[in-house]
């Protein structure tokens, strides 16, 4: 109990003094995790749209391959991102492997099969008709994909929660292609797993407290968005 | 055919679906300012004859709006921005009903001015300007559909298609919603093509009837020509003539025939060859009915001893089945006095007035 008492105490004292290292460790696990969560959004919504709105021989197989995609073990990402960075590898001469942008480019391979899945989802659920209703006030076609994204929002928002906290969480991928270097490529989940190795758990505890409090702030003003949209 | 200007013709139209033919429709006109009413039972294809006619999906065959051909000389989005469509659900977007209305002209891209003057003239219209900031979703059935068709309206469209847009309501909100509709359409002599499956609905609103089933019109005219003289027998079920008898032409003289049904003879107007196969098409209102022994039936035509099978209590009316020695369906109101003393398995006399002939091709 001691050493849960002394975390939380320890915690307490980085948070209001605002210790630079974690602050910094911080402001990178944001950094990082958001702007890959952006990239999935773009990336997800767009096709998750599209494949919901199209029609083509394999798209069953395609579809099963997004939800696959969605339960994709963040270690089994980092080791083939780090494979297409290596120095002999396809990206190799980008030289950008142990960097936040091989961060970014593994968190983003995470996120994006988890907004495109829940996308698709959303999109599908919407009435059939809907389409036809839309077209049959007269909206292009572009109009008519905007007002079903409008129409599906709420679901998109749960689809944007669920990439962010699949990412924000995620040690493995994060670890492999970034290197955990102090002061550089640090985030808040593989700076946890090296205090706890060493033993240090007053700051690994604290971290976790960080960790989550970014998680809960993120996810709760996404779902204020969200619950406000709500029909009551 | 009305003698105004057509607004929409289709030639040709047919729909094809997983090589099935679903829709084969040779030619249709809607003429202006004209509510044409299609009634027919479920998959017979009127939602997919409006789907076609509003260019929804791919069909093959020519669609003309005031003379000019879609997907030619009028490209497909400006036809659909001349038209307006009501569903049977409302499918109203997740939003207020204010914007729900202005849905169609911000698609348009009326500037904001003018789109409020619009959206609250049209809710005024529909009695709901107090919702206008309800979210869509929190609305009753009603007013959802009063919603939908506000929408549809507030476009100012050139042709409206409707599409079972009061079905699954109560009387009460149906009725408000059929008095709107007709408002509006009084006041904006809109031309509509409304396809349902309820024949009241169908009459209340109609200026032309026509019958479809198997994705193909049966027959088209004047409301009171296709309720009382149906080409087919499938028309006459359509438009709820209840006793339909296959019999024979035995004999004729001037302007009558005798038809034998079931070792019965009928007499029908027109005249008719001995030996032709007819179906006699007899509505439930004209025929009478009286405790068997009252009356002296002697020279009296198309009057029969009937025993009561069933009677069926309805508003206003009952339905009586009767057994001539072929089954014949009456309509006897409450406030009749006869209605009273009917009872099941009581021997009665049924007097047909007005039966309508149609050609037997089956036979």
């Amino acid at each position: 109990m001691d050493l849960i008492f002394e975390g939380i105490k320890k915690a307490f004292v980085l948070l209001v003094t605002l210790d630079p290292e974690v602050m910094g460790v911080t402001f990178l696990s944001l950094k990082v995790s958001v702007t890959a969560t952006l990239i999935s959004l773009v990336l997800g919504v767009s096709v998750g749209v599209a494949l919901a709105l199209a029609r083509f021989p394999g798209r069953r197989v395609l579809v099963s391959l997004i939800n696959t995609g969605m339960a994709l073990p963040p270690v089994v990402v980092g080791l083939f991102v780090t494979i297409f960075l290596w120095r002999n590898g396809p990206f190799g001469f980008l030289g950008i492997l142990y960097t936040p942008l091989a961060m970014i480019i593994a968190q983003a391979v995470i996120a994006t099969p988890i907004v495109m899945g829940i996308s698709l989802a959303a999109v599908q659920q919407l009435p059939e008709k809907l389409q036809l209703q839309i077209l049959a006030l007269g909206a292009t076609r572009l109009q008519m994909v905007w007002i079903l994204v409008k129409e599906a929002r709420l679901s998109l928002l749960a689809a944007v929660m669920a990439g962010f906290g699949g990412v924000i969480s995620e040690v493995g991928a994060s670890m492999m292609v970034g290197g955990n270097i102090k002061g550089y490529s640090r985030v808040l989940t593989t700076a946890t797993v090296m205090e706890t190795g060493r033993g240090n758990f007053d700051v690994a505890i604290a971290l976790s407290i960080i960790l989550l409090l970014l998680a809960y702030l993120i996810t709760l003003a996404l779902t204020q968005v969200q619950q406000k949209e709500r029909p009551r | 055919m009305s003698g105004s200007a057509p607004v929409l013709e289709a030639r040709n139209l047919l729909v094809v679906r997983g090589g099935t033919r679903v829709l084969n429709i040779p030619s249709l006109v809607v003429s202006e300012g004209e509510f044409l009413a299609l009634i027919g039972p479920n998959g017979a294809g009127k939602t997919t004859l409006l789907q076609a006619l509003s260019s929804l999906l791919p069909y093959k065959g020519e669609i003309l709006f005031r003379g000019q051909k879609i997907g030619a000389t009028l490209p497909v989005l400006q036809y659909r921005r001349k038209l307006a469509m009501v569903l049977q659900e409302p499918l109203l977007f997740n939003t207020t009903v204010y914007n729900n209305v202005a849905s169609g002209l911000k698609i348009r891209d009326v500037n904001k001015k003018d789109a409020s003057r619009i959206i609250m003239r049209t809710l005024d219209r529909f009695g709901i300007t107090d919702l206008k900031d309800r979210a869509a979703r929190t609305l009753s059935g009603g007013e959802a559909r009063k919603v939908s068709l506000a929408r549809a309206i507030a476009t100012s469209p050139e042709f409206l298609f409707l599409d079972e847009p009061f079905s699954g309501l109560d009387p009460v909100i149906r009725e408000a919603l059929i008095e709107d509709l007709e408002q509006v359409i009084k006041e904006t002599r809109i031309s509509t093509l409304f396809v349902t499956h309820d024949r009241e609905e169908a009459l209340r609103l109609s200026t032309r009837l026509g019958a479809m089933q198997s994705g193909e019109i049966l027959q088209i005219g004047s409301p009171h020509e296709v309720m009382h003289h149906p080409v087919k027998e499938s028309v006459a079920s359509l438009v709820g003539i209840e006793t339909i008898l296959r019999g024979e032409v035995v004999r004729k003289s001037r302007g009558s025939s005798v038809v034998s049904v079931a070792g019965k003879e009928i007499e029908v107007e027109g005249e008719w060859n001995p030996g032709e196969r007819v179906l006699l098409c007899i509505r439930a209102e004209n025929v009478g009915l009286r405790p068997s022994g009252t009356g002296d039936p002697a020279g009296e035509t198309n009057s029969f001893p009937a025993r009561i099978e069933k009677i069926v209590p309805l508003w206003l009316y009952r339905k009586v089945f009767l057994d001539c020695g072929f089954p014949l369906v009456a309509y006897v109101m409450d406030k009749d006095p006869t209605a009273m003393l009917l009872e099941e398995g009581m021997e009665v006399r049924a007097s047909v007035s007005k039966i309508h002939v149609i050609g037997d091709s089956s036979g």
